[in-house]
């Protein structure tokens, strides 16, 4: 678990290098390399089918590249990847915790698996911190989608991770909500210099948040920088207008794990 | 191998059992149910053939040992249909959780949620039908630890094949071990069998068990040779099992199968 004491490494949490993912003849990531630094939040933006969700996949070691490298904190994915995980952490939409488990259940659990030290007090304190006090004998699937959403950023806090990924997190929230969920996390890139890969379809909240941006269209990277720079570059009157250019200019493919 | 993570996988199902007890009721009813059967079927037939044949010893100790072997397996592949039920492949594998851990949680799940059917099972056969253990001697220890070690296998192969084919293929797995008794003649010897049933039975570690056990029952010395191969047997199957488990879920992973797994697109 980084310390936030320790001097900011130079080194990035996240190098992907190369990567490619093929399923027969088509290419669903097509050569795409990343880096994301410590506190810096990354966009990774796209159409459907871009290859978001498959970039992130293979980062989150549940799918496997065709080629090119993963290092999460300088180490090697394909290599250790047990010791690569232990310094990541992941929420996606579509990967909801077990709903016949309670919020507190389910952070005990997933803390076990992660090896957080001082699991009990870890879980006081990442309930407190998400509004989840009342909630915290219920079990996950009868929460609300925001509840349950913000569930699942407990989680991937837990270990106070050096890499963040997250999947569309404010999908499906209500507006309240997911400014809430954005100042959080945003404050938890910035105050423990953990970095935050973020997919989003929402370009205003892309703005808000991130760094830097990456396009991804056709499973290759097509733009990448900060988006306001992106945008005056590219004459558009803003990110959202910019994503269509590119969207209509790269149409996707559809292909992909579910991306 | 990280306790932690291991017991993160058995506090799952611990939270699960005692959340739910409709989850232990079947462990104990189902074992129950069939050891009332088959004790009023020995204890009647008990009667026609007279007191020559222990058929109590045989018939219900053979019953008594096939459904361990049963209760280890579905413990086990429950255990794992936990996680395809609540659709937590992509939460779990994305931990630092490596695959021995995993199953060694899932083991450790199967061989508590067994004992609790064992005990019922164990109480009813001693305590209403008489069956005493002693009858089987020393030979109880191999007879036990061959059937647990092939629940073990049986139970993480078929884990192995939902993994591989999707969430539908449970049904596959729930008749294996009814698929499986004709072939290792739990209440009848091998030599009854057709040579190509013989054969599949020469193969399986549950069959020397149950002919050990008709031997011993019988009056004649434990075949203690024929243990030692099923029980080289099972450690064969039981490390089998583990490898064709890690080349499923390395499949899995190669196609993104994990990651899109509650969708059942796999093929």
């Amino acid at each position: 678990m980084p310390d936030a004491a320790a001097p900011i490494s130079a080194e990035p949490v996240l190098a992907a290098t190369g990567l490619c993912k093929s399923y027969g003849d088509l290419a669903a990531v097509d050569g795409v390399s990343l880096e994301v630094r410590p506190g810096e939040i990354v966009g990774l933006v796209g159409p459907n089918g871009a290859g978001k969700t498959t970039v992130i996949s293979m980062i989150l070691g549940v799918l496997k590249p065709s080629a090119g490298t993963i290092r999460i904190g300088g180490v090697d994915l394909a290599k250790a990847r047990s010791r690569a995980l232990a310094l990541a952490n992941f929420a996606a939409v579509y990967a909801p915790l077990p709903g016949n488990l309670s919020v507190e259940q389910n952070l005990r659990v997933f803390g076990m698996m992660y090896g957080v030290p001082q699991l009990s007090a870890r879980i006081d304190e990442l309930i407190e911190e998400f509004d989840l006090v009342r909630h915290r004998k219920v079990k996950a699937g009868v929460l609300s989608s925001g509840e349950q959403t913000r569930v699942a950023l407990a989680k991937a806090m837990l270990n106070q991770p050096r890499l963040l990924l997250l999947d569309e997190p404010t999908a499906s929230i209500d507006p309240a909500t997911a400014r809430d969920i954005r100042a959080r996390i945003m404050e938890f890139a910035h105050a423990r210099q953990a970095g935050v890969l973020w997919t989003s379809h929402n370009m205003y909240e892309v703005a808000e948040v991130c760094d830097r941006v990456l396009f991804l269209s056709r499973g290759k990277i097509l733009l990448t920088g900060e988006p306001e720079r992106l945008i005056a570059e590219h004459d558009a009157p803003n990110l959202e207008e910019l994503f269509i250019r590119v969207a209509h200019e790269h149409p996707a493919t559809g292909a992909g794990v579910g991306a | 191998m990280k306790a932690s993570r291991v017991g993160a996988i058995v506090l799952r199902q611990f939270y699960l059992l005692r959340g739910s007890p409709v989850r232990l009721l079947p462990m104990v009813a189902w074992v129950a149910i069939d050891i009332v059967l088959w004790g009023f079927i020995t204890r009647y037939l008990g009667e026609l053939t007279g007191p020559r044949v222990n058929l109590t010893a045989s018939l219900l100790g053979a019953v008594l040992f096939w459904e361990f072997l049963t209760r280890v397996m579905q413990g086990t592949t429950t255990a794992f249909f936990e996680d395809v039920w609540s659709r937590n492949f992509l939460n779990l594998f994305a931990t630092p959780l490596k695959i021995s851990e995993y199953l060694t949680g899932l083991v450790t799940t199967g061989v508590c949620t067994s004992l609790l059917g064992l005990v019922a099972m164990l109480l009813l056969a001693t305590g209403v039908f008489g069956l005493d253990f002693v009858v089987y001697g020393i030979a109880l220890v191999p007879f036990v630890a061959v059937l647990f070690v092939t629940g073990i296998a049986l139970g993480i192969f078929g884990a192995a094949i939902v993994l591989r084919f999707g969430p539908a293929s449970e049904w596959l797995i729930w008749p294996i071990p009814s698929l499986v008794s004709p072939f290792v003649g739990v209440f009848y010897p091998l030599a009854v069998l057709p040579p190509w049933m013989r054969a599949i039975g020469e193969a399986l570690p549950p069959s020397y068990v149950f002919e050990g056990m008709r031997a011993i029952v019988a009056g004649r010395p434990a075949p203690w040779e024929m243990l030692g191969i099923a029980a080289a047997l099972a450690g064969g199957y039981l490390v089998l099992a583990g490898l064709i488990f890690t080349r499923v879920y390395r499949y899995t992973i190669r196609t993104g199968l994990i990651a899109r797994y509650s969708a059942e697109t796999a093929s």
